[in-house]
Parts: structure tokens; sequence; C-alpha cells
């Protein structure tokens, strides 16, 4: 009996989830790898059709205070095709934002995973809330058929000088839970996406919610201190994730 | 201004001015639809077409889409205009140039001094005059070579950037995707990484790591960290080994800003980077990426349609000598190229705009999960650009990007085009896989098995 032998690339495939390694048929694809990455493309297109279930993550959110708007993309098809709509409230939402002074304001929007804000939304925001007990934080925003830029218009009606907007991220074939989170120092419409900050990849073979914890903490009171966020604000410590990061609307990918 | 009309039988079809001629051109995509400014039929979209044929070239000199006084990149085109190069064209209609760029007498030779002399306004309005076929056959006659360790636009030549990407940035996880990378030829162009996390530290210890790389093996490549402009500035300042710096620019004063740079920043950076000398045989250190729909993205696209704005990213690129260039035609998603017939005519578009203007263009041929389109419309996109000549292609473990979320090429890929096509990588690269060991007796880069030596030896002593 012959032995197995050993696979080279053993150590290496524990270090990623990227397709390495797959072998080849001439210069081709195997059959195997061929069929595996349709069976997960077809998987990502269905993510992006499916609905988050809000009354279930207010529930998941509880003791915290929790309220719901829409954005002024009536319907996935909608929200698709016209960006523009997604960055703005519909006007019955708008009208019912209770005013107030805070300091940070959690905004979590549906994007383009409805999976990612399921899983992940409710315990980032519970690990922060415990970590920033010196902030005022206002109640928490869900927003359906939601963009990054809709949080602007939301702080700014509520009086927060801070927010965290966390949105789905764009499904990949071997992410599709996978949230990011933009804060956004002085929040209003127009904001450009430089003046963000962005931490992405929040999911369980990305960056843990723990880690994204700290990272955001530490960001929102940095923030607050130097009274900024976006390009100028930088962290020298390991692992900040950058400006200019929108992966669902921006071509920048630094 | 009197505006522009055609009469089609007893329809007559106005067009206000320059701007909106130029967009009811455009070929049918859903970010000129988003922007309200795209023709609402099939028949005005050609009526624009027949007056632009007859508009004359040098209008675009003296007509500014995006106004002169408060946009720096207007200026950079104007003020950098070559007339001298433009001569020979001066006196052609659109129509008339359309038909010179095919012709014979429009050689390498003739294309080459042209390009100081062409704007992207005209590059662009050409391009609406011409068929997918067109954009290919006319880029293939144009020849934008640039050099730092290898020497990338060669003629008959195909390169590629190897992405490794990592949603955390883990050092032994993007080493496994760079030598899966390798085994297939691939990075003669670049390999390039974009991190998960922008930051000086962080970006210092990948540019480390893929330093380490290249000298262990003494591969003929450069390396890059697609970090934003500032933090590659910073890591140069910390004694970094930066081969190339990179940025997303876009063809407005406004449109880069949102990326948070100037043209007097882009060109701090190209300075620090030169300063390290680094390049072997040329000292070209930029790297730019573009795409059409970022100008309207951030609100900064001044009714101009998105195609005539991303050519005008590519006169940001001239300036500053770039060794890479790539459009990410298909990663912006739906509501700017909606399908797979969209995305296809966007990257045969911006690869022509761009060699035309002498910028040395590659792609990222790719597509997201919320576009219509999959890996069969990729085959296509692929197969036709590098019969056009591309500069590079990019490519990724399996075509799934990990990191940013999205499909690109495979390794499988471009390794498939490079035997079918007979366009070998670049000849620094090439001589080095030869050295190596590792081509065959076709001059193919086989399949070499798990215990090969090859193998063994790449991946025996490549410990991060």
């Amino acid at each position: 009996m012959s032995e197995t032998p050993k696979d080279p690339w053993a150590r290496f495939r524990s270090a990623t989830r990227a397709r390495i390694a797959l072998g080849r048929s001439g210069d081709a694809l195997p059959t195997k790898a061929l069929l595996e990455f349709q069976l997960a493309h077809a998987r990502a297109r269905d993510a992006v059709h499916s609905a988050v279930d809000f009354d279930r993550l207010a529930t998941d959110l509880a003791p915290l205070e929790s309220l719901r708007v829409h954005s002024a993309a009536s319907d996935r098809p909608t929200y698709l095709r016209r960006p523009d709509l997604g960055r703005r409230l519909d006007p019955a939402s708008a009208a019912t934002l209770p005013a107030g002074e805070w300091d940070l304001l959690f905004v979590i929007a549906d994007g383009l995973s409805a999976a990612a804000v399921q899983v992940n939304a409710a315990p980032l925001v519970h690990a922060c809330v415990s970590r920033l007990p010196h902030l005022r934080i206002g109640p928490v925003v869900l927003a359906a058929q939601a963009r990054v830029a809709l949080g602007d218009e939301v702080a700014s009606a509520m009086g927060a000088r801070l927010v965290a907007l966390l949105v789905g991220e764009r499904p990949g074939l071997s992410a599709a839970e996978s949230l990011g989170v933009y804060l956004t120092w002085d929040p209003r419409p127009g904001r450009a996406d430089s003046e963000r900050n962005c931490i992405s990849n929040i999911h369980s073979d990305g960056l843990s919610k723990r880690a994204a914890a700290d990272k955001l903490c530490w960001l929102a009171t940095e923030a607050a201190r130097l009274k900024l966020t976006g390009v100028a604000l930088k962290e020298d410590a390991p692992s900040l994730a950058g400006p200019d990061n929108e992966k669902n609307q921006l071509p920048d990918r630094s | 201004m009197a505006g522009y009309h055609c009469d089609l039988g007893r329809q007559r079809h106005r067009f206000d001015d320059l701007k909106a001629l130029m967009a009811c051109a455009s070929p049918r995509r859903s970010g000129d639809e988003l922007a309200g400014i795209a023709a609402d039929s099939d028949e005005r979209r050609v009526a624009a077409r027949m007056v632009l044929a007859d508009l004359p070239l040098k209008t675009f000199l003296t007509e500014a889409l995006v106004a002169y006084e408060t946009d720096e990149v207007t200026r950079l085109i104007i003020d950098s205009h070559d007339a001298e190069a433009f001569r020979p064209v001066a006196h052609m209609t659109v129509g008339q140039f359309r038909d010179w760029l095919l012709s014979y007498e429009a050689d390498t030779v003739a294309l080459t001094a042209l390009a100081p002399g062409l704007t992207p306004e005209m590059v662009a309005a050409v391009s609406k005059l011409m068929r997918n076929h067109d954009l290919v056959c006319v880029a293939a006659k144009c020849s934008v070579v640039t050099r730092f360790r290898t020497t990338v636009g060669l003629p008959g030549r195909l390169s590629s950037r190897l992405q490794p990407n990592h949603p955390t940035d883990d050092p032994t996880g993007i080493a496994a995707s760079t030598l899966d990378g390798l085994l297939y030829g691939i990075g003669d162009a670049v390999i390039g990484i974009n991190p998960a996390t922008d930051n000086v530290p962080a970006c210092i210890a990948l540019l480390e790591m893929l330093d380490a790389v290249r000298t262990r093996f003494d591969i003929p490549v450069q390396s890059c960290v697609l970090a934003h402009v500032t933090t590659t500035i910073q890591a140069i300042e910390r004694g970094a080994p930066v081969d190339l710096v990179f940025q997303s620019i876009a063809g407005t004063e406004k449109a880069n800003a949102g990326f948070g740079v100037t043209l007097s920043l882009l060109a701090e950076a190209q300075e620090a980077a030169k300063s390290l000398k680094r390049g072997t045989i040329g000292d070209n250190v930029m790297y730019f990426e573009t795409g059409q729909g970022s100008a309207l993205s951030a609100d900064a696209h001044f009714g101009v349609d998105q195609q005539t704005v991303e050519a005008r990213a590519y006169a940001v690129a001239r300036a500053f000598d770039p060794l890479l260039v790539n459009t990410v035609v298909g990663f912006i998603g739906p509501e700017y190229l909606y399908d797979a017939k969209q995305i296809t005519r966007a990257g045969l578009e911006d690869h022509f705009c761009a060699k035309l203007l002498g910028v040395p263009m590659g792609c990222d041929v790719c597509y997201t999960n919320h576009a219509e389109a999959d890996q069969d419309d990729m085959d296509v996109l692929m197969t036709m650009l590098a019969t056009a000549g591309v500069n590079f292609l990019i490519a990724v473990p399996g075509a799934d990007d990990v990191m940013l979320n999205y499909q690109s090429l495979s390794y499988h890929d471009v390794l498939g085009l490079r035997h079918l096509l007979k366009r070998p990588p670049a000849p620094e690269f090439e001589a080095w896989l030869e050295k190596a060991g590792w081509l065959d007796e076709q001059r193919r880069l086989p399949p070499w098995p798990d215990q090969s030596l090859v193998v063994s030896a790449l991946l025996g002593s490549a410990a991060p």
C-alpha cells in the first residue's frame, strides 16, 4: 500500500480561503473546481436578493432602544439601479426621527447582504456600547434598502456629532455575511467618502466582532477628540481599515 | 450657444450643448440613465452620433465640457495639449478621424506621435462612433511601453498583475496566493495587494513581506500595496521598500477630491517614489486605477457622460508617467454598468481611449455578484482585450477575490490566453521562468505536480 504523498499546500490552505492550488486540466480549471465556483456564485446571487428580518434584529438589540426607517428606494430592484434613492430617507421616515443631543449614533443598513446584518450587527453594537460608557449614544436606527450615505441624513436630523453606519457588504463567493462599518464625524448630506473611516470584512472568517469593536471604539474616541474622520485620521496601531472603501459604490480599492 | 440638431424624416432631434450631444451618442448604460443624461430612444442615440460624426475634432479644444476655471483636470488637458502633434488630424471631423484611425496609414508610429495631440474628449467622441471590433483593431495598433524591473506593453506580450488579497492581510495567506500565482507565471506587471487595512505599519509589513519573496527567488517583478497615496508617502518616509505608488483617480477635480487627492499630491508621491531609485531598467513608478461611474458616484460628473469623464482620468494618469493603469471595469456595480453587454463595451472603450492617449492600459476583467454577468462573459472580454494588445490583466486564485468580494480572472485564464494567443509575459520575467527550468520545450508553462522539484523548491523555503 503506497503512502499518500504529503500535501505541500497544507499549511497554506489553513491560512486563507482563497482558491489556491486548484490544479489544472491543461490550462483550464478542473471540473470539480469549475462546478464549486458556479455553486458559490449562484448562492451569492441569491443572497443579494434576500431581506433582513428587522423585527428579529430589534429583539436582538434589546434592551437598547431602536427605531425603523426606510430609504427612498421602494424595493430591491430600485435599490440596485438607483443608489441615489438608497442614500436618502423617504419623507415619511424622515418625519419620524426624534431630535436629541448625541455623541454617537449607530445606524444599521441592510446594504447588499441581509445575512451579514442579521448575524453580526447586534453583537457588534452591544460590544461597542459596553466599551463607550463615556459617550451619549442615541437609539439604534434600523434602515431598509439603505446605503452608506443614508447615515448622514439620519444623524444630522437626530443631532448626532458622530455616526457609525453598519452595512451588509456585497457578498463574495466565500463571504456572504460580511459587515462593514463607516464612521463619519459631523455627519450631514454631501459628505465625501474621503471624510469617513471604514472597517470592513467583519465576519466569522474575517475580522472578529471583538476586534472590530476595539477598532471602532478607538476610532470613535479619537474622532471625538480630534473632531474629524477620514484620510486625516490614521491609526498607527495595526489593522485599521482605510478611507474611500465603499465597495458597493466606488472603484477605489485602496 | 445654439446647440445641435439632426433631422431624421419629420423628426428633429435637438441637443442643447456638446455635453448633451456626447451623452446621447453614448451606447446605452445604466450610469448615464441614472444621471438622467442618456438618450431616451435608440433613434436619438444614432441621431446624436450622426451629428457628432460631422463635428470638427478641434471643437474640443475650445469648448470645455467641465469648466477650465474651476477644474484642474480641464486645465491640465488644455494646458498640456501638443498642437504640433495634433496637426495631422487637426482638419478632420470626428467621423473622418474614425475612418483615418482604421486606415492602414494610422500605424503604430503615426499613433504614437499623435498621442500628445489628442484630448480625452476627442478619443471619447470617436469611440462613440466605433463598434467593439473597431475598438479592438485600433487599440491593437497602439503601443505604450513602460519599465521598472520588467518591460510592460511590448508588442506580442501579455503581462499580468498577481492580486493575492486576504480579508485580514494575513502574511501566510497572502504568501500562499502569491506562490500559487507564480506557478502560473503570473505577476510580471506587478504583485499588488489591496490591503484590508490602510495604516502605515500594516502597509510596511506587507511591503517587506513581498520584497522578501522577490529577493529570495530573485524574481524580476515589482510589488505594490494599494493603500491611499498619503499612506504610501508616509511608508516611504519611514524607509519602506516601496516600488510603485498606487492611487485611484477620476476625471474631475471634485471626483479626485472624493478620493482625497489633488494633482500636486500625486506629483509629490511620484517624486518620493522616484527618489528611491528602486527600478532597475526604468523609473515608471506610478500605478493608477480608474473606472466608469466614479465621478457620478462622487456627484462630480457635471453632466458629462460616464465614459467621457472616465477618459479624462487618463489625462491625469498620463501626466505622471505611470508603469501601470487599469480600469476596474465591472467592479463598480450594476447602477453604472448593468450587465455583461455594458461591461464588455466599457472595458473595450476604456482600453481604446487610454491607448490612444498614450497611457499603459491594463484591465481588471471583472464583475460583482449584483450585476447580470458571469464567468462566460469575462471569457469574451479577456479574449478581446488580449487580442487588442492590453498591457496587462489582473488575476486572482480561482477568479475569486476573498477580500474585495468580486470575481476577476483566474490565474488559469491568463495562462490559457498566453498559450492560446502566443503572447508570453515580459521578457525579463520570461527569462526568469526559463532559467528556473519551468518552461517546457514549446515554451509553455506546464502544470507542475505538487511533488515536483519546482513546487517543493518554491513552497519549501517560502515561509513568510
